[in-house]
């Protein structure tokens, strides 16, 4: 099997009034399907602009990025928007859910932009909802339910889809350690179920659960080893 | 697509409805421009409505010939002022033209007029029976002059509305009584049916019809006779008008001996022309209206332009997520769309309201009529969405373009 994630020669440049900065130098990385990645890195390090890429939400300046076999580098915004739809779940560490709008339409609205049918949308987006344990809550709004039970109606917008991808983005950041175990335990349910799951985070801890551990330093891999005392997923 | 603008538009319905003060200050702007434009347009239409009904008083395809004026030494007097009209050019002209189904011709004077111990200043009309008809006066009771009336100088008299009515006790039969004009006794015959006011204002039910010749002969007396001072026509059909006011023209030009420059003695008015006058003062009123309109939705075009902005700002981070999860820039710019729309279309309907509301309330507190068209209600319904889809436009597409990543980060 082909693995999901092929970068070769990353570079990203940003351009910050007259100073070019180098966020990426030359950066290159392959994951395969079913891992379950953990980028550290302080901050600065570039590891936030790896996971934009990673994400499609931003192309590369130079290299190449191919996304289950498809070279994304070279995509129009709108294609990058089909892709992240179809194949990629993102998990924020702030949530971002929409506020003021229930849990249940929250995870819908990948579906929304799918086109689907208002009926397949609600009854999709209630078994994710359910697989992350919000049975029942599908009416709250966001402010009526806890940080951990945010995360989770996050988690189950990202996973509506069926998406090969889950990017989690410091998922744990703004919870508490009772929290941050039981949205940890979900992701490792998911990357058991298939997905294959990038986390971002600082925490070591956190990181700890998955079973690849990537450091990245000034743009570059400082670091990438399979963590000890947990498998080293490859493939399905 | 559908089931996508559906739930954009209760999405839009939901996120105005959280922010009802808001919303509803937006669409003022709109609410009362599409109101005003309402409520003036019934209001104009009404009294559109009102002098075609009063022109429609004079008759049927009618067309007018009244003398010129008199040039004396290059004086030139007002018109009307020349004795040129007469008798034999009615007759001629009918017989001349085929398209005239008839022509008519009478003398008018004020004249003192006595029943018992009343008496009344009105106009009276020595007229053919022709006139009658192609004036389409309709009678309450009795019935015009014959022919032989006129033939024969018969003293006989037609009473309009407002002769009877400062000449009669209320109920008291007119037909069959004898009055007297200028003196001269007459029968009344017949009673004209009422017809309002013209279109100039004047009351046209202040009149007395004669006939002709009776007139002539016994009543006004005459320096030439013959002299008329209006000479009318009728044809069929309205479209033959202008053919017909041309010949008259020709025939007019060739029996009063006008050679090549010299202006003609007389002045053709068709009704037609006459609608045309009013017709002109309303477009007058309808641009007018046309700019107020315009400006009132600039306005309130501005103002949801305004809170559109304001809305992508605050929903920026909303807006990254759903770039994020998948939204092209077409379902961005689509949602922001209409919102706008759903707030122009939620403001022109109740514009719509308050305009027809406000137009019936001049009705029953002015007594002035007004009709509200279903066009000008569709017109500004159209116009109202269309506000929101220009002025909608720019912040959409602000909206649409901006960065998932930057937008995600947006505090």
């Amino acid at each position: 099997m082909n693995p999901l994630i092929i970068c070769e020669d990353i570079w990203k440049v940003y351009r910050v009034g007259d100073v070019e900065v180098l966020a990426l130098r030359g950066l290159s990385l392959t994951i395969e399907q079913g891992e379950f990645v953990a980028i550290m890195g302080s901050s600065g390090s570039g590891k936030s602009t790896l996971m934009n890429i990673l994400g499609c939400l931003d192309p590369p300046t130079r290299g190449q990025y191919r996304l289950n076999g498809v070279e994304v580098g070279c995509l129009r915004p709108d294609q990058l928007a089909e892709i992240r739809n179809q194949q990629i779940g993102f998990v924020f560490q702030s949530f971002n859910l929409i506020p003021r709008t229930s849990a249940l339409e929250n995870a819908q609205l990948p579906l929304f932009y799918r086109g689907l049918s208002l009926k397949e949308q609600r009854a999709l987006a209630s078994a994710a909802l359910q697989r992350v344990g919000l049975r029942g809550r599908e009416h709250h709004a966001p402010t009526q339910l806890s940080g951990g039970q945010q995360q989770r109606v996050a988690i189950a917008r990202a996973l509506v889809t069926s998406p090969s991808l889950l990017l989690a983005d410091e998922p744990t950041g703004n919870l508490d350690t009772q929290s941050s175990r039981e949205i940890m335990g979900i992701l490792e349910g998911l990357n058991r179920d298939g997905i294959t799951v990038i986390l971002v985070t600082h925490e070591i801890d956190i990181a700890a659960y998955a079973s690849r551990e990537i450091v990245i330093k000034d743009g570059q891999i400082l670091s990438d080893r399979a963590t000890k005392g947990r498998p080293h997923v490859v493939g399905v | 697509m559908p089931a996508f603008v559906w739930l954009t538009v209760l999405t839009a319905l939901r996120i105005l409805g959280r922010n009802r003060l808001r919303a509803g200050l937006t669409v003022l702007g709109i609410v009362i421009g599409v109101g005003a434009v309402i409520a003036m347009v019934s209001i104009g239409e009404g009294a559109k409505q009102a002098v075609q009904k009063q022109i429609a008083t004079m008759g049927t395809n009618v067309i007018f010939i009244w003398p010129g004026s008199t040039t004396a030494g290059g004086v030139r007097g007002a018109q009307g002022g020349a004795v040129t009209l007469t008798v034999a050019d009615a007759l001629d002209l009918k017989k001349k033209i085929p398209l005239l189904s008839d022509t008519g011709w009478y003398n008018k004077s004020s004249t003192q007029i006595v029943n018992g111990n009343r008496n009344w200043n009105s106009y009276t009309y020595g007229a053919s029976p022709s006139v009658l008809t192609i004036r389409d006066w309709a009678f309450s009771s009795g019935g015009p002059f014959t022919q032989a009336e006129l033939d024969n100088a018969a003293r006989v008299a037609l009473l309009g509305q407002t002769v009877v009515e400062n000449l009669f006790d209320p109920g008291e039969e007119p037909v069959g009584s004898l009055i007297r004009i200028k003196n001269v006794p007459f029968r009344v015959i017949g009673v004209l049916s009422p017809k309002g006011q013209s279109a100039s204002g004047s009351d046209q039910d202040d009149i007395v019809f004669i006939p002709f010749n009776t007139a002539e002969r016994k009543v006004f007396g005459t320096l030439f006779l013959g002299s008329v001072v209006a000479v009318v026509a009728s044809t069929d059909r309205v479209e033959d008008l202008a053919d017909a006011v041309e010949q008259i023209r020709q025939v007019m030009r060739s029996r009063h001996h006008l050679q090549g420059e010299q202006p003609d003695d007389f002045v053709i008015r068709t009704q037609v022309d006459i609608g045309k006058v009013q017709e002109g003062t309303s477009e007058t009123l309808t641009v007018m209206l046309m700019v107020i309109a315009s400006v009132s939705l600039l306005v309130g075009g501005i103002g949801i332009m305004n809170i559109l902005l304001v809305s992508v700002t605050e929903r920026t981070r909303e807006i990254g997520v759903r770039m994020a999860v998948g939204a092209k820039r077409l379902h961005i710019l689509t949602q922001f769309l209409i919102e706008a729309m759903t707030l122009s279309v939620i403001g022109g309907c109740v514009g719509i309201l308050f305009g027809v509301f406000a137009a019936r309330l001049t009705t029953v507190i002015a007594g002035w009529p007004t009709v509200i068209a279903t066009q000008t209600v569709a017109i500004a319904f159209v116009f109202s969405v269309g506000v929101g889809l220009v002025f909608g436009l720019y912040p959409a597409n602000k909206a649409a373009r901006l960065n998932p990543i930057e937008a995600l980060r947006y505090e």
